[in-house]
């Protein structure tokens, strides 16, 4: 068949299937009768809102999307140098700015290619069609015999244009339109090719690349004195003694809001610790006991939906297990505390971040300081690895506040690894209960699910949702929201992709947050995958039969087969190896959000049997994300993912006593390091040329979880089932 | 001490021998059992019991190698006369005790003989082992029985002519070794008692801090002031103990039960890996130490005053304190994860530089698995001479004790084997003995 | 205070404050961005420099301690056009993610190299435990470091 017209259909596939799923950033459905734009070009349909090409033939590809660490800079400069046939180091790409970018809410969710990546590439289709469409204009030739390399097109005869001397001739403020003629997988020449990441040659050689490197003529540093607990208000203050400290620019008090600036950095953090000390606070903050969450959870008012509620008939049960699961608190503990800098000048406000979300962030900060957003620029920066909202919407907050103070000066606040591990939003902790019945065949008949959680996004927003908002301003942070289906923010993934016939699930909303919370990577995917594929583990031991088995017998979507399978044979997976030797291997799989990528990990692990100390011996992952762009960054993004997901969930959680966060440093929120990194890791990709781009940055963190405690509980006998497994403490 | 002195001083003893011939190098062998004991021929109390006393002895530190599975040896031990690897203690038949009775474990522990009736070498503590009454080495037998049985040969030992020649081991026990149990002293109560027999015995402490001679052997005259092990000093805990602040019954039960103190920092190198062990030792057990070794501890007191006159005398360590160390340990973040204040510290007020050397070049490491204190060491960045300035003006600035005399030599010497110190993580609870343990 | 420090084979005047932490005085007075700042607690290795060609956390080491040593930072083992063996093998294994704590696990493992060029993967692993990854990284930057060590 017509290789072009079947991506077409299955692209125009691709068209309904956004539209018929509801995003939380609020795309709306299509409108009757017309297409919809893939990916982010519903929302800006304007082509050179993406693209552009000057006289020269340089290209400027713009992305509402942020460079996290994830390689996303590397991959839409290979998806535009693909459809645009120019090579790649003739593209300069605009990130995340509210002067320059479309507004593509925030870089998060696993969705920057299947947005702004399928944008990207429908657009850069249609800029080459038009460039080729003005050749043949201008030759009287046929466009379909003209070809296009390296930003020239040709003809048969010989002839050439150069992309510049076309462009000057085009207006691309047009619509783009929803069949753009996209290549064959077989065709591409820098799509699906482990292209090195253009950002990697500079960090390795000490190039500004991140925020916390930008220097600007004149720029002040400056420190915030936080309160030491949640909701402070500042009770006394006596600034004299700092303000006269040689070299100190200003203190600065708004409200509960203090700070100081000063010429240079060590002088900031000296004035920093000393200004603390003149500080005292009203404290009021109530936390809850840190060593009986799951039951502080359950005891919260919760509201109640069912998500899903599927009541098939089912053979009677032979057998009923039932089972509950937890989670603490989690941390970012991104290895570079946040960091921002803002300049006002003129009226103006420019503030550089690494926010996840330019425009929302903008909007939060006009609120907070009452100023219009159209006089407040934002831009991204490049931080340290981000995994969700972490603190840079507050650290540009503050930065923001303080240029209003010390205007004309540019100015850069950094958060001390203190105040980022103790004020940054958490994963929320969980609370799953999960009960099932199995019939005489072994088949799951019966399932009925719970998951206990707070909001998973507090994203500003509004300036309530800022630090600095709050106590500068005393606005409060907005009632919370649940993410709603399919997404789901809790809930997420707490519908298996199990064939179930009878099956319950309830997703209990908590709006009391005692403690900070927002999203952190995979959001309530973590906890749930971990809760379903453990419990998944148990009843196959319960049916006697092999976990992967298992697992086989209950799915039906042949890419999640195909993943296991990969998985387990890679892997090794030896069926029937007996349980308690010392030695375990343990499987899981997910779909991430049940819309993303597809990941089914095997592992094995080694427990002394004496002190239950456990050892990650080595992993093996299958991945399907659909069209891979860059193998080498998928690779590295779930090799990462497996190892952060391994320290999460062998020792992470956040501490606290009755008022205070206590977890604030290394020594108190210990992470993982080289001396418990597995022996090895391998990931396989199983690569679907010419399917749609499926998020892959969150997929690894829940079936990692869930693999580590089923081996073991294989190599030990042992079922944990309350995060995190393995974590000494020293009392 | 040195292989020089040891050399010599076994030599002496080899004329002795040859003089004497009279210690048969082969005691009885004790038949072998016909199997391993089933585990399910020990009640769990006594197992139960047998964890308790099996963590106070430490038998895991020395009986499982890095990386190792439990108490199956192949650790390699350090002693003045080669290197020792400990024995694979686990219940399998062939390379571990499984085919040992309960009364052969005993005769191990009091005399230092293996089943076969071949002498062990002393860096086995049996010297303080045999102090251990009947009722806890049955336990002990009943815990090491049942857990999991690994099959582990340990390496050979490295020990050179003539240190290996067993028999001289025998004159060696006949000269260093008072047989037990441990016999009450009636002129204290039965706490003390217990905490003696514990402390004295199983908990072998004074191997440690106790210095030794040139054989190897505990000098009986100089009980608990002070010893050397794998880089580090143990502190005299006795008369002549040199902390700054008096240590009370509760403070010591702390420290030896959690790995710090606020009053007394925390435990370092080799005491670090002890207390992650006595986390899982029986509080009762723990509270007679504590009042044993506290009942017998001299105060000699002398920490606190600050001596800012110390400053013009060294103005390179004021300088270097004041930079570099000032800001974790005049701060306001208390133990264990802040710095300890250093006029507290014996670190600084002890018999021996070797440990606050050994803080400056090497900190503490963070521990992998859990909340740990960490403080970086400075071996990259300071020279010989700036460790000796800041060590003696920590001296003179936080004790009112004279200047240690030898600093440059145990400076030099810390740095040089440095990949032979110890370096330990700090102590921490282990994973709960509730969820794990046993099969 | 005045002092000097030979940095990257150069001798440079430095007027910072001898209290200052070395980590400002390369970034702050010098301009260098490689060593960064992640806890200035000496708990993560971000900081990580060289001195006299051995390991240190420039976050807690004042200038005062330093004055008159060797400095080596990441901009000394080499450039963007000319790259050193060890960011060569970091750039061919992409042993990065983030890359916010790739310089300072770069220093560390370029003492490592300098004591013993041959080093094994057990002894890379324990050199490397005193510095942090967040991302997960860590099995390309091992990789990266046997690379340069069988150079």
């Amino acid at each position: 068949m017509n290789a072009r017209r079947e991506f077409l259909r299955r692209s125009g596939g691709l068209v309904v299937a956004f539209s018929l799923a509801p995003y939380a950033h609020g795309q709306g459905a299509a409108k009757a009768g017309k297409p919809r734009l893939p990916g982010s070009l519903a929302k800006d349909p304007y082509l050179d809102a993406w693209i552009r090409v000057d006289a020269s033939g340089a290209v400027t590809v713009f992305t509402g999307k942020a460079e996290l660490g994830q390689g996303i800079k590397t991959a839409i400069l290979q998806v535009a140098a693909e459809e645009l046939d120019v090579a790649m180091d003739r593209i300069a790409l605009v990130t995340a700015d509210t002067a320059r970018t479309p507004n593509e809410g925030f870089t998060a969710g696993s969705h920057s290619l299947q947005d702004s990546g399928t944008a990207i590439r429908n657009a850069a289709a249609q800029v080459r069609a038009l460039l080729v469409q003005e050749a043949a204009r201008r030759w009287n030739a046929e466009a379909r015999a003209l070809t296009t390399a390296n930003g020239i097109v040709s003809a048969p005869d010989g002839r050439r244009a150069r992309y510049g001397e076309l462009a000057a001739a085009l207006d691309l403020h047009v619509d783009a339109r929803p069949d753009a003629p996209l290549k064959e997988a077989s065709d591409f020449r820098v799509m699906d090719r482990p292209v090195p990441r253009v950002d990697i040659p500079a960090k390795v050689t000490g190039g500004a690349a991140y925020v916390h490197d930008l220097r600007l003529p004149g720029m002040l540093h400056a420190r915030v004195v936080r309160p030491p607990s949640y909701g402070a208000t500042l009770a006394a203050f006596d600034p004299r003694s700092v303000e006269q400290r040689p070299g100190v620019v200003k203190v600065v008090r708004d409200g509960s809001f203090v700070a100081v600036v000063a010429e240079r950095e060590w002088t900031a953090i000296q004035a920093m610790a000393e200004l603390a000390r003149a500080c005292r606070w009203n404290e009021s903050a109530r936390l809850p006991d840190e060593g009986k969450l799951g039951a502080f959870l359950a005891s919260l008012p919760s509201k109640d939906d069912v998500i899903l509620d599927r009541g098939g008939a089912s053979a009677a049960p032979a057998r009923t297990l039932e089972a509950s699961y937890s989670r603490p608190y989690l941390a970012h503990g991104s290895i570079g505390p946040s960091c921002a800098v803002a300049h006002l000048a003129d009226g103006r406000l420019t503030v550089w971040s690494h926010t996840q979300g330019v425009y929302p962030d903008r909007k939060a900060i006009a609120e907070m300081l009452g100023m219009p957003e159209e006089k407040i620029r934002l831009v991204h920066a490049e931080g340290a690895g981000c995994y969700g909202h972490n603190g840079a919407d507050d650290a540009a907050a503050d930065a923001a506040l303080i240029a209003t103070h010390v205007s004309g000066r540019p100015v850069r606040v950094q958060w001390m690894r203190e105040q980022e591990l103790a004020w940054e939003p958490f994963g929320a902790a969980m609370l799953v209960r999960v009960r099932a019945a199995l019939d005489s065949r072994g088949r799951i008949a019966d399932w009925e699910y719970a998951v206990w959680s707070n909001t998973h996004s507090t994203r500003p927003g509004t300036g309530g949702s800022l630090l600095a908002g709050q106590s500068a301003r005393g606005l409060r942070l907005p009632p919370p929201r649940a993410i709603p289906q399919p997404e789901g923010g809790g809930d997420r993934n707490a519908i298996p992709l199990y064939v179930l016939p009878r099956a319950r699930v309830t997703s209990r909303f908590l709006e009391d947050m005692p403690v900070r919370v927002s999203a952190l990577r995979s959001l309530g995917a973590y906890m749930n995958v971990f809760a379903v594929e453990s419990f998944m583990d148990e009843l196959a031991d319960a049916a006697g039969a092999d976990p992967v088995d298992f697992r086989l017998a209950h799915l039906d979507d042949p890419r999640a087969r195909d993943v296991v399978r990969t998985a387990a044979e890679r892997f090794g997976w030896k069926k029937g190896a007996a349980a308690g030797s010392g030695v375990g291997q343990g499987f899981a799989f997910a779909r991430y959000k049940n819309l993303a990528a597809y990941c089914a990990i095997a592992c094995e692990a080694e427990v002394d049997l004496e002190t239950g100390k456990p050892r990650l011996k080595r992993v093996v992952a299958a991945v399907d994300s659909g069209q891979v762009v860059n193998p080498d960054g998928l690779r590295n993004q779930i090799e990462g993912a497996i190892v952060q997901s391994s320290s999460w969930t062998l020792y992470e959680r956040v501490a606290f006593d009755a008022r205070r966060i206590r977890s604030i440093d290394w020594q108190t929120y210990p992470i993982l390091r080289f001396d418990s990194v597995p022996e090895s890791v391998e990931v396989h990709v199983v690569d679907r040329p010419g399917a749609p781009f499926l998020g892959s940055g969150e997929a690894g963190q829940g079936p990692m979880a869930a693999a580590l405690a089923n081996a073991i509980a294989h190599a030990s006998r042992r079922r944990l089932r309350d995060l995190p497994l393995a974590r000494r403490e020293l009392s | 001490m040195n292989a020089g002195a040891a050399r010599n001083a076994l030599l002496a003893l080899a004329g002795l021998a040859l003089a004497g011939s009279c210690a048969t190098s082969e005691t009885d062998a004790i038949a072998r059992l016909e199997a391993a004991p089933p585990p399910t021929s020990f009640s769990p109390a006594l197992v139960e019991r047998g964890a308790r006393l099996t963590a106070l002895g430490d038998c895991q530190g020395c009986h499982t190698a890095e990386d190792g599975r439990a108490f199956a040896g192949g650790r390699p031990v350090e002693t003045p006369f080669g290197t020792i690897y400990s024995t694979n203690i686990t219940p399998e038949p062939r390379t571990g005790i499984g085919l040992w009775s309960e009364q052969a474990f005993r005769r191990a522990l009091r005399e230092g003989l293996d089943r076969g009736g071949r002498h062990l070498y002393p860096a086995f503590p049996y010297d303080r082992f045999t102090l251990a009454s009947d009722e806890d080495i049955r336990a002990i037998y009943a815990f090491l029985m049942t857990r999991p049985p690994v099959s582990a040969p340990p390496p050979r030992n490295r020990i050179p002519f003539p240190f290996n020649v067993r028999s001289f081991l025998a004159v060696w026990n006949a000269l260093y070794l008072h047989p037990g149990p441990w016999k009450n002293d009636p002129a204290h109560d039965a706490r003390w008692n217990r905490g003696g027999e514990l402390a004295e015995g199983l908990g072998h402490c004074s191997s440690c801090h106790t210095p030794r001679n040139a054989l190897g052997a505990e000098r009986g005259d100089r009980h608990f002031e002070g010893g050397d092990t794998e880089g580090w000093h143990a502190y005299a805990i006795g008369a002549t103990s040199q902390s700054p602040v008096g240590w009370t019954e509760p403070a010591m039960r702390k420290y030896l039960r959690d790995g710090w103190e606020a009053q007394h920092g925390v435990a370092r190198g080799p005491m670090a890996a002890v207390s992650r062990g006595l986390v899982h030792a029986d509080e009762g057990d723990l509270a007679a130490i504590a009042h044993y070794i506290v009942s017998g501890m001299g105060h000699a007191g002398g920490g606190g005053a600050r001596k800012e006159s110390a400053a013009s005398a060294n103005a390179q360590g004021e300088r270097l304190y004041r930079d570099a160390c000032a800001q974790c340990h005049e701060g306001d973040e208390s133990l264990p994860f802040g710095g300890l204040v250093l006029a507290q510290s014996i670190g600084v007020a002890g018999e021996s530089p070797r440990n606050l050397v050994n803080m400056i070049l090497y900190g503490l490491p963070a521990a992998g698995d859990g909340t740990a204190p960490i403080m970086p060491g400075f071996a990259g960045a300071m020279s010989d001479a700036q460790v000796v300035a800041l060590s003696s003006y920590l001296r003179a600035r936080f004790t009112n004790r004279p200047p240690w005399p030898d600093l440059e030599s145990v400076v030099a010497k810390a740095r040089k084997e440095g990949e032979r110190v110890a370096k330990t993580p700090a102590g921490g609870a282990g994973l709960d003995p509730a969820r794990w343990g046993g099969t | 205070m005045s002092g000097r420090i030979e940095l990257n084979g150069e001798w440079r005047e430095v007027r910072s404050e001898g209290d200052t932490p070395l980590l400002y005085v390369l970034r702050d007075e010098l301009g260098l961005n490689g060593a960064k700042y992640g806890c200035g607690l000496g708990q993560c290795g971000a900081c990580t420099v060289l001195v006299d060609d051995e390991a240190v956390f420039s976050c807690v080491t004042p200038l005062s301690m330093v004055d008159g040593k060797r400095v080596t930072t990441v901009e000394g083992l080499g450039t963007v056009e000319h790259p050193g063996p060890l960011q060569r093998a970091f750039v061919e294994e992409q042993a990065a993610q983030c890359g916010f704590c790739i310089p300072g696990m770069m220093m560390r493992a370029a003492a490592l190299l300098r004591a013993e060029p041959h080093a094994d993967e057990k002894r890379i692993r324990e050199a490397l435990q005193p510095n942090l990854c967040r991302c997960g990284t860590h099995m390309r930057i091992l990789r990266a470091v046997k690379k340069a060590a069988q150079a």
